[in-house]
């Protein structure tokens, strides 16, 4: 108990940041219109992507001679790269279908 | 210096992963959005490769970094561009799958670091050496990862017609215990001998593989899209636990995001459909699921 305190204590800066996104993350889609449902999910997922970085910096600090290390965090790195290439072309090639269309049809989720 | 120009790096990328996401909620704006976001991702992993430093030292391994960006690079494209229109979800649902592996993968290579540094002091346990909120971090990255990679991959799987529903008598019991084992092993992991920590980690894992199959397994195939919304919310906390365990703001902000603003598109998508988020997940613990996720953040 006192440990998790201490630790609350410790992050605080961090438990603020993750508060408030939370009601940003809200706020900011709060009037999508159902068209864009799937194109904002399949951003959503390019976004949380970001967790390439993590897979970076485990893979820069691998010693070279830990290969489970080393195997591991190459495998965390290629998928990491494909979440965020495949997330992103994927929405751009959503979206392009709107172009132009008017916004009633192509819900293009099922 | 180099160290301020990085967090300057995850400033913008947090920025405009707000923006662009504010920028895709809107049919006029939304192709622009999702280009800035990925702009500030570009700049973000670009800072973290060549700036990035910990005590002083840079990261190393460079072949193997940019080995797997080009491997992942070059499948990524041309899987996405690939793909037919129709089969879009099930591609991103895909995606979305190989997130919650990385974030997995991420938290596996973490312990086996903490296993190595400990495993030779016998007796011991994990709680000594570990503050236990670094370890909430590491093993709620592991476990949501899991389940959302598993998960997707069931989900994936069914929207290409491969998988078929399936369910019987007492699956909620069932999924509900392997939940509560998931738990328990993770909670072992904690206070358990160090020199066999690793196996227990391992079976945390395993065990949170196959909650994810049978989370996603007895939901209908028409239902799929709101499913993986939610797995979308879940790799988003994922994100954040690697955020927290690195200190790393840009992850944070990325993850919390999409953590938050995938659990109301779910919930928006259940109300387009005219049902309930109950309704959708009857067939497994949904509602069990999503509390846990919020709760091991």
């Amino acid at each position: 108990m006192e440990s998790i305190l201490g630790w609350i204590a410790e992050n605080q800066q961090m438990i603020y940041i993750v508060i408030l996104m939370i009601f940003v993350g809200i706020e900011v889609i709060g009037h999508v219109p159902s068209v864009l449902h799937t194109p904002l999910m399949s951003g959503a997922n390019a976004i949380h992507g970001v967790v390439i970085i993590g897979a970076i910096i485990v893979m820069g600090k691998a010693d070279p001679h830990n290969y489970v290390a080393l195997v591991l965090g190459f495998l965390a790195v290629v998928v990491g790269t494909l979440n965020v290439v495949g997330g992103f072309v994927v929405t751009d090639r959503m979206l392009e279908m709107f172009k132009g269309k008017g916004k009633k049809q192509n819900t293009s989720s099922k | 210096m180099e160290v301020s120009i990085l967090t300057l790096c995850y400033l913008i990328g947090s920025v405009t992963f707000i923006i662009g996401l504010k920028m895709l909620s809107n049919p006029a704006t939304a192709r622009n959005g999702n280009l800035l976001a990925a702009a500030g991702m570009t700049i973000a992993i670009i800072g973290t490769i060549f700036l990035y430093e910990e005590d002083g030292k840079k990261l190393g391994n460079y072949p193997w970094i940019f080995g797997g960006i080009l491997i992942g690079g070059i499948i990524g494209t041309l899987s996405a561009k690939k793909v037919k229109m129709t089969a879009m979800p099930e591609m991103v649902s895909m995606f979305n799958g190989m997130g919650g592996a990385c974030a997995a993968l991420i938290s596996a290579v973490e312990f086996d670091h903490i296993y190595q540094t400990y495993k030779t002091v016998d007796s011991a346990w994990l709680s000594d050496f570990i503050p236990a909120g670094h370890y909430l971090t590491i093993i709620a990255g592991a476990i949501i990862g899991s389940v959302s990679f598993a998960g997707s991959m069931i989900a994936w799987g069914k929207l290409s017609g491969k998988i078929k529903d399936r369910s019987f008598p007492g699956q909620h019991v069932v999924n509900l215990l392997v939940l509560l084992l998931v738990l328990a092993a993770a909670v072992f992991t904690y206070q358990y001998n160090v020199g066999s920590a690793h196996l227990l980690f391992y079976a945390t894992v395993g065990l949170a593989l196959i909650y994810g199959i049978l989370f996603v397994l007895p939901i209908g195939g028409a239902d799929m899209p709101v499913v993986i919304s939610l797995l979308n919310s879940f790799t988003g906390v994922a994100a954040a636990c690697g955020g927290f365990l690195y200190n790393n703001k840009v992850m944070l902000t990325g993850g919390i995001l999409v953590g938050a603003a995938g659990t109301l598109l779910t919930i928006m998508m259940c109300k387009a459909m005219n049902r309930s988020l109950k309704n959708v997940l009857i067939g497994s613990f949904g509602g069990g699921s999503s509390t846990a996720a919020a709760g091991a953040k």
